[in-house]
């Protein structure tokens, strides 16, 4: 029965004019959408064996080849859209469920494309920051709410390990194993350049790695892979994972081809076995169970570590902030909806969570009406795409964004999002050693610093043009937002007012 | 209908100047309102207001309230607040005199007050907390009421209009102060309510201001953690509570103060000797929400204190003098030059760098810890 035949979403444009047939597309696709008969002496484009990565399309000297949308079409229908019907036929014939990458790449709003940000004119200078110092240090961490003296007025009291970043930016959770290790090395090395932090996500820290440890978060999530002493200690903190942005209420799972003789020794497991994080952790079912992992990790480390604890950003968000604030956590990450992933089922990562930006605004307000906001630092996750962005969550309260697909993005992603597949052609969701050689760490570290020290600049000028010559008076700042498009409700959330106003 | 101070933001430049005699010899309130006159054309008839302290030295252990009052019954419903939780031993009308160019007085009282003690005590509050409470309350919930001053022998008097003016409306030369600041305001918007006119007050912290702060919702949000609430929105209420919790709750001196708010650069900090570049780093780490952006120039006065401060950049004009045992601080030099024009020393204070002169007689004794 034919009805499995799903025509191909993209297909390969070959001018042939241009084609030396040079074969690069053909040793380069991982999907083996490009072949070549000998016999005939011509290349055979499988468009349904394409995922638009565009490997071959950059590699390709002549630039012979394109990648465009079918214009294939089912009868036109909004409400069952093409889409919806191809994935109706895929279940039908597998009977399993449905498995996506990245972000939620649906048309819900985005908010940070609603608010705008202000500048000073006539009434206050703007400064610039290529005269002027400009500050962007930020630290994270618990803050000491009453400060004790000596008899001779010096301060005695010690404040809490907190983290420094140069810069309000940190590479998000992403595990080795998800990706690759060329990925690892370029993210810590980065890091370490930048002085901001990686963090390893779930799968454990590579040996290799431990020489970055200053520039390491180190996860802890329920599978507890790869988690020993030496692993705590390694890194500059420690993260719990509660929740994902991407996959809320969902644990994880690396099938066992992915784990080879490397990840296995990494993730303290055997070799060909899947690796299943489940879906709670097990010793946490509520609220007080929390505050004892984060001070089991706290003794285990000696104090001397700040503990993060990350959430999938859901409906009672400023409530579970809240409750983490007085357990003991210095810095809690929020992970929006739009966050990315290496394997979701489709239809929790489409559905499931709610917009970064309106989970951090009731955050911060909350944590604020409560009094505890210095208790803790914010972190948010879950779409940051541009330095502008940073600048508006700052304003909303963040104190520091992680990043993790436009880090990606800058060693290469394509965001073809078929990262479950294992076969990513640049070399960072995979771990064939083939494809893996393909990302050189050495080029990839300098990319990563080129664009987060590109941002960093652009977050200084606008910073400047508010008047403002640290980043943590802007830290909260929500006068410095405006909202475009955006009802009375959501103003409410956001705390701020409409243009014009 | 335009809206009051309070509803919108209304961003202003100004003028201000102040002095101190370190030995406590008082002056007349006429000195300081020809020293601001001189910088008329840095106010634009929109605000302006003055603060003396040692003004009232018969009542010099009773909290001193100015009060304003839009209507009788906003003036019934605050006195019945007072008595609740004070004694009033003496409330009378503040003197006025009828000047031309002020108009829309509201009623303006005084009210020199102790706390009932049995209240005190069953409030676990120490004094100058359960003080700063009930002015809270009746300026967010009296309508139509507004505590303007609220410290012990010390006073503010402002209004809309110049400051010139506003001083012959409230008959200054009839007090005397060891110190006065004053304030003429050149807002963007037309404030609508006295209450919006500077200097501003809480307790015996007096604040007056040139700027506009980058920093005010930062800082806003902040204090507002802490019981605070922001009614105005001008940054002189914020960096008033700044002042407040700083000093007061967290028992920080003036010098420490002056290093949150304006704090160095990290660059600054980095070269600094060891001990040194900790104490900055967990200032700046512990307080960061209170560092203040943007210009300003400020001038806080405190019993038996004055200090002067401006923003880290210097994006505001501020000029200091000394004479003998006064030390002069304004705008421009011209409103120090009218009321002392041979001046001992004259130069202009770097910026976060902070000016702090204090009564002979508090030296040696600790101010706030």
């Amino acid at each position: 029965m034919p009805i499995n035949y799903i025509y191909p979403e993209y297909e390969i444009i070959r001018d042939k004019n241009k084609c030396i047939k040079c074969k690069v597309c053909v040793r380069q696709c991982s999907n083996e959408a490009h072949t070549y008969d000998e016999e005939l002496d011509c290349l055979y484009e499988h468009n349904e064996r394409c995922v638009n990565c565009h490997r071959c399309v950059a590699l390709c000297p002549t630039r012979a080849l394109k990648i465009v949308k079918t214009d294939h079409t089912f009868r036109e229908n909004y409400n069952f859209t093409g889409e919806l019907i191809n994935e109706i036929y895929r279940q039908a014939e597998s009977g399993g469920v449905l498995l996506s990458s990245m972000g939620n790449p649906k048309p819900f709003p985005v908010y940070w494309d609603k608010l705008l940000i202000n500048a000073s004119q006539v009434t206050n200078p703007s400064i610039d920051p290529l005269r002027e110092p400009m500050e962007t240090k930020v630290f994270l961490g618990k803050k000491v709410s009453k400060v004790e003296f000596d008899e001779n007025g010096e301060v005695i009291t010690k404040g809490y390990p907190n983290l420094e970043l140069s810069m309000p930016i940190l590479f998000s959770a992403m595990s080795y194993g998800s990706i690759s290790k060329n990925a690892h090395e370029a993210l810590a090395r980065a890091a370490q350049e930048l002085g901001i932090y990686y963090n390893t996500g779930e799968g454990g820290l590579h040996k290799d790695f431990y020489k970055y440890g200053k520039n390491t978060i180190v996860q802890v999530a329920s599978g507890r892979f790869g988690v020993h002493k030496g692993y705590l200690e390694a890194g500059a903190a420690i993260e719990i994972k509660m929740g994902q942005g991407a996959k809320p209420g969902i644990g994880g799972h690396l099938p066992g081809e992915k784990i080879g003789e490397d990840i296995s020794a990494t993730r303290m497991i055997p070799q060909g076995t899947d690796a299943i994080s489940p879906a709670p952790h097990h010793d946490i079912y509520s609220i007080e169970d929390l505050r004892q992992l984060v001070y089991s990790l706290k003794e285990a480390t000696n104090y001397e570590k700040p503990v993060i604890v990350k959430i999938a950003a859901v409906h009672n968000v400023a409530a579970i902030a809240s409750g983490i604030a007085r357990s003991g956590a210095d810095i809690i990450a929020i992970d929006g909806f739009r966050g990315g992933t290496g394997a979701a089922p489709t239809r929790i990562r489409d559905n499931v969570g709610i917009p970064i930006e309106l989970a951090l605004a009731a955050v911060d307000q909350r944590l604020r009406e409560e009094g505890i906001r210095n208790e803790v630092s914010i972190v948010i996750a879950g779409s940051i795409r541009n330095s502008a962005d940073i600048v508006k969550a700052v304003a909303l309260g963040a104190d520091a964004v992680y990043i993790g697909t436009a880090a990606l993005l800058a060693i290469g992603c394509h965001l073809c999002r078929d990262c479950q597949s294992g076969k990513c052609n640049w070399g960072i969701a995979t771990q064939r050693e083939d494809l893996v050689k393909r990302l050189n760490p050495d080029i990839a570290y300098k990319r990563l610093v080129n664009l987060l020290t590109a941002w960093n600049h652009e977050i200084m000028e606008m910073m400047g043009g508010m008047g403002i010559n640290s980043i943590e008076a802007l830290r909260g700042n929500r006068l410095m937002l405006r909202g475009v498009g955006l009802n009375e409700k959501e103003l409410e959330i956001f705390g701020i007012k409409h243009a014009g106003e | 209908m335009i809206k009051r101070e309070g509803e919108i933001r209304i961003p202003s430049g100004c003028a201000i100047c102040g002095f101190i005699n370190k030995s406590g010899k008082k002056v007349s309130g006429d000195v300081i309102v020809k020293s601001i006159s001189y910088m008329h054309d840095r106010s634009n008839g929109l605000g302006g207001g003055f603060a003396g302290y040692g003004i009232y030295p018969e009542y010099k252990d009773l909290y001193a309230f100015h009060i304003f009052f839009e209507d009788l019954n906003a003036r019934v419903e605050t006195e019945r607040f007072l008595e609740k939780y004070f004694d009033i031993v003496n409330l009378s009308r503040i003197p006025v005199k009828k000047v031309k160019s002020i108009t829309d007085s509201p009623l303006i009282w005084r009210y020199f007050v102790e706390p009932i003690s049995t209240k005190l005590a069953a409030s676990q509050l120490d004094e100058k907390e359960y003080v700063v409470q009930k002015v809270l309350k009746i300026n967010s919930d009296i309508k139509g009421a507004y505590v303007f001053s609220s410290g012990k022998n010390m006073g503010v008097f402002k209004a809309v209009g110049f400051p010139e003016d506003i001083g012959e409306f409230y008959r200054l030369e009839e007090y005397e102060g060891y110190m006065w600041t004053a304030h003429g305001r050149y807002p963007t918007n037309t404030p609508g309510w006295w209450g919006g006119a500077h200097p501003f007050a809480l307790l015996d912290h007096t604040i007056v201001h040139n700027g506009e702060i980058s920093s005010y919702d930062a800082n806003r949000r902040f204090v507002e953690m802490f019981g605070y609430v922001c009614t105005l929105l001008t940054d002189t209420e914020v960096i008033t509570y700044i002042f407040d919790y700083l000093t007061r709750r967290q028992n920080l001196s003036y010098t420490d103060v002056a290093n949150i708010i304006a704090a160095p650069f990290w660059e600054h900090i980095e070269r600094m000797e060891p001990n040194q570049r900790e104490k900055f780093k967990f200032f700046r780490n512990t307080f960061s929400s209170l560092l203040i952006t943007g210009p300003f120039s400020i001038l806080v006065g405190f019993e038996g204190g004055l200090m002067a401060l401006n923003d880290r950049l210097k994006l505001r004009s501020m000029v200091a003098a000394e004479k003998d045992d006064t030390l002069y601080v304004a705008s421009e030099e011209c409103a120090i030059r009218a009321i002392c024009p041979d001046v001992d020393k004259i130069w202009s204070p770097k910026g976060g760098e902070p000016i702090i002169a204090t009564l002979y007689e508090k030296e040696g004794a600790s101010i706030c810890r």
